[in-house]
């Protein structure tokens, strides 16, 4: 079975680590969930990241940054925007960003 | 010339956890089909059935807003704003998890089963402020009316919404014919029948029924039973 990697970034501690305990519950998932674009950005030089997922409280400003940042770092990496905080849309998302 | 989308009650998606039997019209949790995504920018249309007592623990939820209409029974709900209340049957609750806010939501008797609608739209912006609302309707104010339970306008009927979204209830007698306005160009219109049969644009409806209609300005509707009752949600068609 082929794993996915999934990069969370999300503002919000407490739901930072529902979505880390949420991605990986499934085994075809792995995982990877930071509050800061500084963590993320490590994470993203060090290993192979399949979709990032952006969550809560990114302003707009630091979510264009982001998004170059990420862009000229792995041009081919999926960015998707995360709605919802929890389960409900998790699945959904991830099966359509990555077809 | 308008165009529209049909959901049949049977084409739903349906999990069984014993207490808690859902029936999704978009792809929610488990249940994925990349046809049923969202209709504009509605995004989980959720009918749930919940065993008394029981319901869903504490968890977060961000940038949506939510909307909860109990069709029977009570729900009893907690959140993380200090928000410690029972919503029942003839109510509606709205929040508007913004940055991020967790609850708690169960059914508030321990010998009656809840049934209530959960429907998420997304926001036309992203991390506000949470806030959490929820306001008693006049139900006979629904007779042969499209009555208006939620807008984009705080002065407006109903509870508002961080979207320029409106919904009406309406219960109707056999035979009761209207035509209602779409209140923004651009927006389309979710039908979804509660109970009853009625007709929508030339569309027969039954009980669990929901139709989408946009590119058009105004839908036509007749009740074709003396129980019809509907949920219309007018929502933007562009994400």
């Amino acid at each position: 079975m082929m794993q996915i990697t999934i990069l969370y970034i999300g503002r919000d501690t407490e739901i930072t680590i529902v979505m880390n305990r949420l991605l990986n519950a499934r085994p075809e998932w792995k995982g990877i969930c930071v509050c800061t674009d500084e963590e993320a950005m490590s994470i993203l030089e060090a290993q192979d990241v399949d979709l990032v997922l952006l969550g809560n409280g990114i302003d707009l400003d630091c979510e264009q940054v982001l998004r170059k940042r990420i862009n000229e770092l792995k041009p081919n990496i999926k960015i998707i925007q995360h709605y919802g905080g929890g389960s409900g849309l998790l699945y959904g998302e991830i099966m359509s960003a990555l077809g | 010339m308008s165009q529209f989308i049909l959901h049949k009650e049977n084409t739903r998606g349906h999990a069984n956890h014993g207490w808690l039997n859902a029936h999704h019209s978009f792809s929610f949790a488990n249940y994925y089909n990349p046809e049923r995504m969202h209709f504009g920018v509605l995004r989980v249309l959720n009918d749930d059935l919940i065993d008394g007592g029981m319901g869903f623990g504490t968890h977060p939820h961000d940038n949506m807003e939510i909307i909860t209409i109990p069709l029977a029974g009570a729900i009893a709900h907690k959140d993380s704003m200090g928000n410690s209340a029972v919503i029942r049957s003839g109510e509606i609750q709205v929040m508007s998890a913004g940055t991020g806010v967790s609850h708690s939501e169960f059914n508030a008797l321990a010998d009656e089963q809840l049934n209530l609608l959960q429907i998420w739209l997304f926001p036309n912006k992203k991390n506000v402020t949470p806030r959490y609302d929820q306001q008693t309707l006049d139900v006979e104010a629904r007779h042969n009316n499209f009555q208006q339970i939620l807008s984009p306008n705080q002065d407006d009927a109903g509870v508002w919404i961080h979207q320029d979204a409106w919904f009406s209830l309406g219960k109707f007698d056999e035979g009761f014919q209207t035509e209602y306005k779409i209140k923004k160009a651009g927006n389309g219109v979710y039908a979804f029948v509660i109970n009853g049969e009625v007709t929508i644009n030339g569309q027969t409806l039954s009980k669990r029924d929901g139709l989408g209609i946009w590119d058009t300005d105004s839908i036509s509707f007749k009740a074709n039973s003396a129980d019809a009752e509907v949920l219309l949600m007018d929502v933007p068609m562009e994400l």
